[in-house]
């Protein structure tokens, strides 16, 4: 391969980049405005659910149950219901996702050292919140029962049976954040990258410069070598600032090695910049190619490649299918990395199927231009 | 100027490119010596661009062989386009780029750089008389620069061969004029050129030529061979009303077609002495008013009319 | 007191600083052909946009079959046939199909429609390829199908861009006789074209520099009035370096490829012929023959276009 000829066709292609000031401007400003965008608006954490209660007893230990579970914030008291007919209402309405009902006799009950009754009931319309909801409801009324059983006897505070002790490991505050920023960093990539590329052979094709081109005595390899170039550069810059972002914004920490990181990004880079190159090769029309990069990268990587959903829990075949695509990859690469400070050692095998693919896309890239009409 | 043997720079066997339900091109010879300009003449359709591609390696004949500046296309392309400036119908060239970008690509990929670059690409934008518009978008140029900047471009690796697809087409007289002169010059400095033309004038100006239509050529070899050996004489009538004189002239006896050329007819004829009179006459019985009738020189578009008809004569 | 076809006064566009049409004014008359010519980037096609309705003048006025461009676009375009080179057929349809398709777009009567579609086949000689799909018609039979959409909504005017352009030599006059049919039925015709012998037989022809009209007469007038006189015609060998030594020699004004010859205009016609002989023979370019030659439409429009490039800083 000829660095001359690699050398004059980037050349042409950064030219034409910075003429193209409007491209250009989303193409570094896009990849930001998407994680500012979506990581504050993508949030798994549940804060204050609007809560209907229902306490016909309006005794003090009602009140104190019901203040307990509102003092959280999670929950936020909206309405005061006169009637447990009213909750089908209030749910139905929107007003409120969960309903509490407590029964006539509560005080009475606990004085009386019998189980009181508590119903809930959840809007399971919006099943994650209902979910939720219910794990955190079903934890404040352990944790009060617990505070009652030791009040009443006395000080004496009886030790559960078991008492799990749970810690987390790599995200104490199971904030989403730090597990959604990652992996829409991704993403982000991987779909800016190819849409990127992916219009560079076709508007040769479009444009009619492809016919001198393929009389021009530059081969395939070295066409696609020049085109990548100046298209890491511009990654590259998108990179930057989305890391900038996401540790200003949203402070998700990095606890692995940076230049490693860095390093297992650009192939990466290379392998998203190398799935828009053989679209761009395969289509006729600019347009198509620009749908196919979409289709191609966005979808699958957001719901396949373990952006939320785990690949464990997906049938087995596809489970191997994803494997081809490099957002799985990277995928556990960046939380790796980043949340778990992963070194090398373990993430090898990953960055192996990594550089694989994206050498196998420009291969194919390469393979598939050819120098006739 | 005695011509030697020259070597040919371009050959052509049985050349032939069929598509799906279409034969473009349809077995043709050909050969262009060093040194020579050679006119590809015929109309949209004829297969022209069709064999610019194949004899530039673009193209992959489903029949036939070519050689071009010494090494076969089919097995050899890459060589050849190496030594050959192609300046395709559209031209090629990009237009987010300045005239200078544009020429400086080209130049690059085919290994030409730094002071000779300079060098050459000054000489020629300056001799193309581009020198002003250097930097200037090659989307902001005219028609006639645009194809000026497509020469260069050709030009700037020094090819032995170049091949010009139509370059003059949708251009006016005084950009086609100053364009030709630069191909002129280049002729003088030994370099091979084929171009293909829809301008039967300017194919005047071609050592030799060839006439396509539908694939096959009509007729090749030097403009006044072609001429001699149709064994055609043209009458040239100025007259008014000029439709008029067209229907009786074309209805005279000895008359093998009348044709408008501008504001003249052209009249074809085996004997131009024995129909010259026949024919003022029809002309003045049809009340047409003779300002000129004489004998004049056949052209190349009359050969292409006259072998065009004969070719529908002859029996499919 | 009739109206023209056509009327423009001062017609101007401007893109911002630059100036793309500069007061243009000429007017068309029912039944001429009326032929525009300049190079690319004249104005030419501008200044047919302006008239179609297509794009607003920056000033003056516009008149086709007897409406304002600028105010009234849709009554002109109702009244217009505009056919160009990027003309758009459908290459999927049928040439029936094409003609059914326009006639719809251009409003003619259902019952109307067929017997246009049946002239319309008629005058492009393409009754035969009716079920053919126009993808597969060479260059010249579609130039002749646009035209015949242009035409069937049976416009007062026709504008046609460069319809002939790299057409062969037949299919460009059975082109022209169809035009010149048009204009005898007393369609205005206006067409631009970088043919010079289709110029030569317009009624009149307008010439078109920088935006500006710097001509504007028949043929005939415009050759009469220039530069008949000095210009001589030559025949001899290498034509390319007779050009370049002869644009060199004293006394000459210009000198052009022209056919197979060249064209020159010395500025003396007595000494002129003289001069050049002796100047070609001592090149040893063996001239056969050196005279006196009437101006063709391409002399005349040559020698303007290259005065004004000299006066203008274009």
């Amino acid at each position: 391969m000829n660095g001359d000829r690699i050398l004059a066709v980037a050349d042409k292609e950064v030219r034409y980049l910075l003429r193209d000031r409007r491209s250009l401007g989303v193409t570094l400003l896009l990849p930001v405005a998407l994680l500012i965008l979506y990581g504050y608006a993508i949030n798994f954490d549940v804060r204050e659910i609007p809560l209907a209660v229902y306490d016909p007893d309006r005794s003090a230990e009602s009140r104190d149950l019901v203040q307990t579970v509102t003092r959280t914030g999670y929950f936020r008291l909206v309405r005061t219901l006169d009637s447990p007919r009213q909750a089908e209402d209030v749910l139905q309405r929107g007003e409120a996702k969960v309903v509490l009902v407590l029964p006539a006799g509560f005080a009475a009950d606990l004085a009386a050292g019998r189980t009181a009754s508590l119903q809930t009931v959840v809007d399971g319309a919006d099943s994650l919140t209902a979910t939720i909801s219910l794990s955190y409801l079903e934890a404040m009324a352990q944790e009060w029962s617990l505070r009652r059983l030791a009040e009443a006897g006395g000080g004496e505070r009886r030790a559960p049976p078991i008492s799990p002790e749970v810690r987390v490991w790599y995200n104490e505050g199971l904030a989403s954040t730090h597990f959604i920023i990652p992996g829409l960093v991704v993403l982000i990539l991987m779909m800016v990258a190819a849409l990127l590329t992916s219009q560079t052979i076709v508007r040769e094709r479009e444009q009619g410069t492809i016919e001198g081109l393929v009389v021009l005595p530059v081969t395939p390899r070295e066409l696609i070598a020049g085109k990548l170039l100046p298209y890491v550069a511009i990654a590259a810059v998108d990179v930057a600032l989305i890391g900038v972002a996401g540790k200003l914004l949203f402070g998700v920490p990095l606890r692995g090695s940076p230049a490693l990181l860095s390093g297992l990004m650009l192939i990466y880079i290379i392998a998203a910049l190398g799935t828009g190159l053989l679209i761009s090769v395969l289509t006729r029309s600019q347009q198509l190619a620009y749908m196919i990069a979409l289709i191609a990268t966005l979808l699958p990587t957001m719901l396949l490649t373990g952006f939320v959903f785990p690949v464990a829990s997906m049938p087995k075949v596809l489970q191997m299918v994803v494997q081809l695509h490099p957002s799985t990859h990277f995928m556990v690469i960046v939380r790796g990395l980043a949340l778990k400070g992963a070194g090398i050692g373990v993430l090898w095998p990953r960055a192996l199927a990594l550089t694989v693919i994206a050498g196998a896309l420009l291969a194919a890239s390469a393979a598939k231009f050819k120098k006739t009409l | 100027m005695a011509s030697k043997r020259k070597r040919a720079m371009i050959e052509a066997r049985g050349l032939r490119m069929a598509f799906a339900g279409l034969t473009a091109v349809d077995g043709i010879d050909l050969e262009v010596a060093a040194g020579e300009i050679f006119g590809l003449v015929g109309p949209d359709g004829a297969g022209k661009t069709t064999m610019m591609r194949m004899l530039c390696g673009a193209l992959t004949p489903t029949g036939g062989t070519a050689r071009v500046a010494g090494f076969g296309v089919l097995t050899q392309a890459e060589e050849v386009k190496r030594r050959i400036g192609y300046v395709p119908q559209r031209l090629s060239l990009y237009s987010e780029l300045t005239v200078d970008e544009n020429v400086g690509f080209v130049a690059r990929v085919h290994g030409v750089k730094g002071r000779l670059l300079e060098d050459r690409r000054e000489r020629l934008l300056s001799f193309s008389r581009l020198g002003r518009f250097r930097k200037r978008l090659a989307r902001d140029l005219s028609g006639g620069m645009r194809q000026k900047l497509a020469l260069v471009c050709a030009l700037v690796h020094e090819p032995q061969v170049l091949l010009l697809d139509e370059p003059t087409t949708g251009v006016d007289p005084v950009s086609r004029g100053e364009f030709w002169e630069i191909l002129m010059d280049l002729v003088g400095r030994d370099i091979t050129i084929l171009l293909t033309t829809a301008y039967l004038e300017e194919a005047e100006r071609c050592a030799r030529v060839g006439l396509l239509h539908r694939g096959r050529l009509l007729a090749e070899g030097r403009p006044e061979e072609i001429r001699r050996e149709l064994g055609l004489e043209l009458l040239e009538v100025t007259c008014e009303p000029l439709a008029k004189g067209r229907e009786a002239a074309a209805e005279t006896p000895g008359v093998r077609w009348v044709e408008a050329f501008g504001d003249r007819l052209h009249a074809a004829t085996r004997s131009a002495s024995e129909v010259e009179r026949p024919l003022r006459a029809a002309l003045e019985a049809a009340g047409v008013r003779v300002t000129s009738l004489r004998r004049i020189q056949t052209g190349l578009e009359d050969a292409f009319f006259e072998l065009v008809r004969r070719g529908r004569e002859e029996p499919a | 007191m009739s109206e023209s076809a056509v009327e423009v006064s001062g017609l101007t566009k401007r893109f911002g600083d630059f100036a793309a049409v500069e007061g243009v004014s000429f007017a068309v008359e029912r039944g001429e052909v009326f032929g525009l010519l300049g190079p690319n980037g004249a104005g030419k096609s501008t200044t047919i946009r302006m008239l179609c309705g297509i794009l607003a003048p920056t000033s003056g006025e516009g008149r086709v079959g007897g409406h304002d461009v600028g105010r009234e676009p849709e009554a002109v375009r109702e009244r217009i046939g505009y056919m160009s080179q990027r003309f758009s057929l459908y290459l999927d349809l049928t040439t029936e199909e094409n003609l059914e398709f326009y006639g719809g777009i251009y409003g003619v009567a259902r019952e109307r429609l067929s017997e246009r579609i049946g002239w319309a086949l008629e005058m492009a000689g393409l009754e035969e390829q009716r079920h053919r799909l126009t993808g597969e018609l060479p260059t010249g039979w579609r130039q002749r199908l646009a035209l015949g959409c242009a035409l069937l909504h049976e416009p007062e005017v026709v504008f046609l861009d460069e319809p002939t352009a790299g057409v062969d030599p037949i299919s460009r006059r059975r082109f022209w006789e169809v035009i010149y049919g048009l204009a005898e039925a007393g369609v205005a015709c206006l067409v631009t074209t970088h043919y010079m012998d289709e110029a030569e037989r317009c009624d009149r022809v307008a010439l078109m520099y920088g935006g500006r009209v710097i001509a504007l007469d028949s043929p005939e007038g415009l050759k009469r009035q220039s530069v008949a006189a000095g210009l001589l015609e030559v025949a001899c060998e290498e034509p390319g370096r007779a050009v370049a030594l002869l644009q060199k020699t004293a006394g000459v004004k210009r000198a052009r490829l022209y056919g197979a010859g060249v064209h020159v205009v010395v500025s003396e016609p007595a000494t002129g012929a003289r001069l050049v002989r002796e100047a070609l023979e001592a090149a040893g370019l063996r001239p056969s023959r050196v005279e006196a030659a009437e101006a063709s439409l391409e002399d005349v429009f040559v020698a303007l276009i290259q005065e004004a490039e000299a006066g203008g800083a274009r």
